[in-house]
């Protein structure tokens, strides 16, 4: 009985260890240039038609840019203690963003927004939110729609590096521009 | 199919439904936490709790005097002697030689039997005496069922250091707490209440996401908590006996900071709505109707409310920094109450209504101060650089808090007057945020 009831406590655990908390995986949503066209003959009789023969264009490969190791690859922007201002080279870093969700208003994008762990955590959760929505201001600014965006704040919950030196809460003060898929 | 198996079969299907369970599972040995007082000892007193007698069949079922020892210890008011050093083991008054006593420099000694008086029932039995008078302070008979020994003889601890210092102990109380283990992306949360020596710890909750926030009911029956299970900050209240929970906030944006009015009725929380602004709200939790308490476009945060329940006491950064601030509950004039320093927070009010407890910004450290509320004036209690969290004892004599050290985040305890420090770590995982419970109703 002991055995068993340990074993099914491991069980639970690692269903509970493996379910939530893990980025969604990136696909890529590559279309080729190349259409398809179909047109539907019923089974009723047959239809003759002309067959054309029209030249395509060729197209290009289309990889999603917000995927890892695309052209929005970089996807986190940094801030100074206790500040929620975004410096001129993270503008620059979303403009980009925001002119790709500009041209693709069937994306969207979650902005969570984090601090170090100094001071106290629902604090934190306040300042983290405000990072997102300064964030979210400027891509707005830059054209993209309120619809596209979503705002979450961790706070300190949620740091990317562990350590209670410079190094690492300068990491952690970030808004990462999550994208789904 | 046996009937624990389905039992616990049950216990299982309600944890996996949703992200996070929300269970009791048996108490769990590596989540127990593990006392040591650091300083202050000095003043002690010293007193003896001799092994008590067993009267029944078989094995003691429960060492009651080693427990009551380390209760009283844990106190840091008391230096307790080493059963090993007693030149005598009276179990009953009539057999104290107080000169055994006095020779070893004891104070006070107490002696008792625990009774085996039924089928699943026990009496806690003790005498406490004033060695120096040879005189009995007191004498009682508490009776427990098995599952209750241990309660109860936290209860007994009690009664004893009432009797000795005049102030209500805290020894059957419990704490909650959340633990952290792994790390991230993979990190763990639960959180856990356990006894106030951090025995009998039960998981109340756990999650791949963060859990925040608890708060007790002001009847000890209930917890308030923050959780992001479902990817963003959600208010959840939970029933500890039943384990059942049910969602009173989740709003667009940020739930956050729930704080229970002294008659249970009330929470207020911090939401952010869709205008993306932190500000405190009162949420009626039986008509659900939510009043809107500030409004500028400063975080405001972390409330927490006057005994009279017609104050709140909370963190705004409306001057720049974080400073505390009280406003009416009814609504009104905002005042300023914290003035020294740059950045103080997360405002908790003292049982006596006296003081707040703080995180103040000291030369850098982050730590915990008290305003006094009528004066006005901080006195930084403790020594740490990232102190956060604190939360007093309901008996007000001692704050514990969260800190870090070696690189891990461990609870600590100071009391009010600063003397007495204890560090509580985990055997396992990072703790934090500690919050502790109100008396048993007595």
């Amino acid at each position: 009985m002991w055995v068993i009831r340990q074993w099914i406590i491991v069980g639970l655990v690692m269903v509970l260890a493996g379910c939530g908390g893990s980025s969604g995986t990136m696909m890529d949503d590559g279309m080729g240039g190349t259409g398809s066209d179909t047109s539907a003959h019923g089974d009723q009789g047959a239809s003759a038609s002309g067959v054309g023969d029209d030249n395509y264009l060729s197209g290009d490969e289309y990889a999603d840019p917000t995927a890892a190791g695309g052209a929005l690859g970089n996807r986190v922007i940094y801030f100074a203690f206790d500040k929620a201002d975004v410096d001129e080279a993270s503008r620059a870093l979303l403009a980009e963003h925001a002119r790709y969700l500009a041209d693709n208003p069937g994306r969207e994008v979650r902005l969570e927004g984090h601090t170090d762990e100094r001071g106290s955590r629902e604090y934190n959760i306040g300042l983290g939110e405000r990072r997102a929505q300064a964030v979210r201001q400027i891509l707005m600014l830059d054209g993209v729609s309120a619809a596209q965006i979503s705002t979450v704040s961790y706070g300190e919950e949620r740091p990317a590096a562990l350590g209670s030196d410079e190094e690492a809460w300068s990491l952690n003060r970030r808004v990462e521009l999550v994208y789904n898929p | 199919m046996p009937r624990e198996i389905s039992k616990l079969m049950i216990v299982i299907k309600k944890c996996l439904s949703g992200l996070a369970a929300f269970c009791l599972l048996a108490g769990m040995a590596n989540a127990e936490l593990r006392i040591e007082i650091t300083g202050g000892v000095a003043q002690a007193v010293p007193i003896a709790v001799v092994p008590f007698g067993w009267s029944g069949e078989g094995e003691l079922p429960f060492d009651v005097a080693r427990t009551i020892r380390a209760d009283l210890e844990h106190s840091g008011r008391f230096k307790a002697l080493a059963p090993n050093e007693m030149l005598e083991r009276p179990t009953s008054g009539l057999d104290i030689d107080f000169d055994d006593w006095r020779i070893l420099g004891i104070e006070v000694v107490i002696v008792g039997q625990l009774l085996h008086t039924g089928p699943d029932r026990y009496t806690i039995q003790f005498q406490l005496f004033d060695v120096f008078r040879g005189k009995q302070l007191l004498g009682y008979r508490q009776p427990a069922s098995t599952r209750q020994l241990r309660g109860a003889t936290h209860l007994v601890a009690d009664m004893i250091y009432e009797e000795l210092t005049g102030i209500r102990g805290i020894f059957s109380t419990r704490i909650a707490y959340i633990t952290t283990s792994g790390k991230p992306p993979n990190t763990h949360f639960r959180l856990i209440v356990a006894d106030a020596d951090g025995a009998n710890a039960r998981i109340l909750v756990e999650s791949n996401e963060p859990l925040m926030s608890p708060a007790w009911s002001p009847d000890g029956r209930k917890l308030a908590y923050v959780s992001f299970e479902k990817k963003h900050s959600e208010i959840y209240v939970q029933t500890l006996k039943s384990g059942a929970r049910k969602r009173v906030s989740s709003r667009p944006g940020v739930n956050g900071a729930p704080a229970w009015s002294p008659d249970g009725r009330k929470l207020a929380v911090t939401l952010s709505k869709a205008d993306g602004n932190l500000d405190i709200y009162i949420l009626d939790l039986r008509s659900q109707v939510l009043t809107r308490l500030t409004r500028r476009n400063s975080i405001d945060t972390e409330a927490a409310w006057s005994r009279d329940g017609r104050t709140i006491y909370f963190t705004s950064d409306r001057a720049g920094q974080p400073q505390i601030y009280q406003v009416p509950v009814s609504g009104g004039k905002v005042r300023r109450v914290s003035f020294e320093g740059t950045y103080n927070a997360r405002p908790r009010l003292s049982p006596d209504g006296k003081q707040l407890a703080v995180v103040h910004n000291d030369r850098g450290n982050y730590r915990i101060g008290l305003i006094g509320l009528e004066q006005g004036f901080m006195q930084v209690l403790t020594k740490g650089a990232l102190d956060e969290s604190p939360s007093f004892a309901p008996n007000g004599e001692t704050l514990i808090y969260a800190t870090r050290e070696g690189g891990q985040g461990v609870l600590a305890t100071v009391t009010v007057d600063g003397r007495i420090h204890q560090r509580i770590s985990s055997v396992e995982g990072e703790v934090r945020e500690p919050a502790w419970s109100p008396f048993r109703r007595r």
